[in-house]
């Protein structure tokens, strides 16, 4: 029987992984929660997404989706489109997570792109129960994203200076994200298929109806150049 | 007022369960790494990439290249972010030095 033991020790350590992210977050958080603020919904809506959805992309696109009208439809398939990445993090922790009993449900729930990233390697420090180390990293992570968001959201009625055009943080979240996927893979096909389909697609159904097409074009081509693909070898 | 909170708290509950439903999923499907289809291999391999494209696209779908402004702020504000992305790769860095680049350029210059 493997100790289940919640230690100082077992805290600590947690904590001190988790810094990294703690900056991240909760900047993100403020950004998200001003621009959530913005588009007129405030601290109970941001922290009932960053408690609930606790997906930070998929949470800024959630607030052009509120503004927009979106359909029911196109909310869950907008969501599992840009969050069908988690996919691939979950089937890289199952074997990590194999041990953590109750304390589990809660630990995917909360794989957000930055805890897999702190926790992928599957090590955990000295003297610490991995599933206790897990899953504390995993809740301070969304501590501080949930703190990031609510501060954000009350910042965004005090503030005094002109927050015109905040929410191009969205595009540069993306942006970013994009450019450091660019520089740590030699394979651009993926990359360039993403932007022409999508391109190609607002250009011939509009503004309103592109995703979805685009959705099923990118998925359809990248299967399509699937050997091709496949053989130009992944990340370095 | 109503019945745009419940259309609100809907789409959250979308959002929120869809999400969860995706983390989940190969928990409950796949046993160990070995039991995955290649083809999904595959997926894993080149969608995360491609996706991020097409949010790229998605953020700049109301960019008017023929009237206006000529997109210029939004241009010069994905630009900042690449040089800083490339010349930093810090993640924060890119973000607030791209968002404050636009904000400067759409409030005061152009």
């Amino acid at each position: 029987m493997k100790e289940r033991k919640l230690t100082g020790h077992v805290v600590k350590q947690a904590f001190i992984r988790s810094l990294p992210v703690m900056a991240g977050y909760l900047v993100l958080g403020i950004g998200f929660g001003i621009v959530l603020h913005d588009a007129g919904y405030g601290v109970l809506w941001a922290l009932a997404m960053s408690g609930l959805i606790y997906a930070g992309s998929m949470q800024y696109v959630g607030v052009s989706l509120l503004t927009g009208g979106a359909s029911i439809l196109m909310t869950a398939v907008m969501t599992l489109l840009v969050n069908a990445r988690h996919l691939f993090y979950s089937v890289a922790m199952i074997e990590n997570y194999a041990d953590a009993g109750s304390r589990k449900p809660y630990m995917i729930f909360g794989l957000t792109d930055e805890t897999y990233s702190l926790l992928c390697n599957g090590d955990h420090p000295e003297g610490t129960d991995g599933p206790t180390f897990y899953f504390l990293v995993t809740l301070m992570d969304q501590c501080y994203w949930v703190l990031g968001s609510v501060i954000g959201a009350l910042l965004g009625s005090v503030i005094t200076f002109n927050t015109a055009g905040i929410d191009f943080s969205m595009t540069a979240l993306f942006v970013t994200t994009f450019t450091e996927q660019w520089l740590t893979t030699k394979r651009h096909a993926p990359a360039v298929i993403g932007i022409a389909v999508t391109a190609v697609c607002r250009v011939v159904f509009g503004r309103t109806y592109f995703l979805i097409p685009a959705m099923v074009g990118i998925t359809a081509i990248l299967l399509l150049f699937r050997k091709g693909l496949d053989s130009e070898g992944g990340e370095e | 007022m109503m019945a745009g909170s419940t259309y609100g708290a809907i789409l959250v509950l979308v959002m929120a369960l869809v999400t969860a439903a995706i983390r989940a999923l190969p928990f409950l499907v796949f046993r160990s790494k070995e039991n995955m289809p290649k083809v999904m291999h595959y997926l894993s391999q080149v969608l995360p990439t491609a996706v991020i494209g097409m949010l790229v696209v998605y953020c700049l779908k109301d960019i008017q290249p023929f009237s206006g402004s000529h997109a210029v702020p939004e241009l010069l504000g994905c630009a900042a972010v690449i040089l800083l992305h490339v010349w930093k790769r810090n993640v924060l860095i890119s973000i607030l030095g791209g968002t404050v680049c636009y904000m400067l350029l759409i409030q005061f210059i152009l």
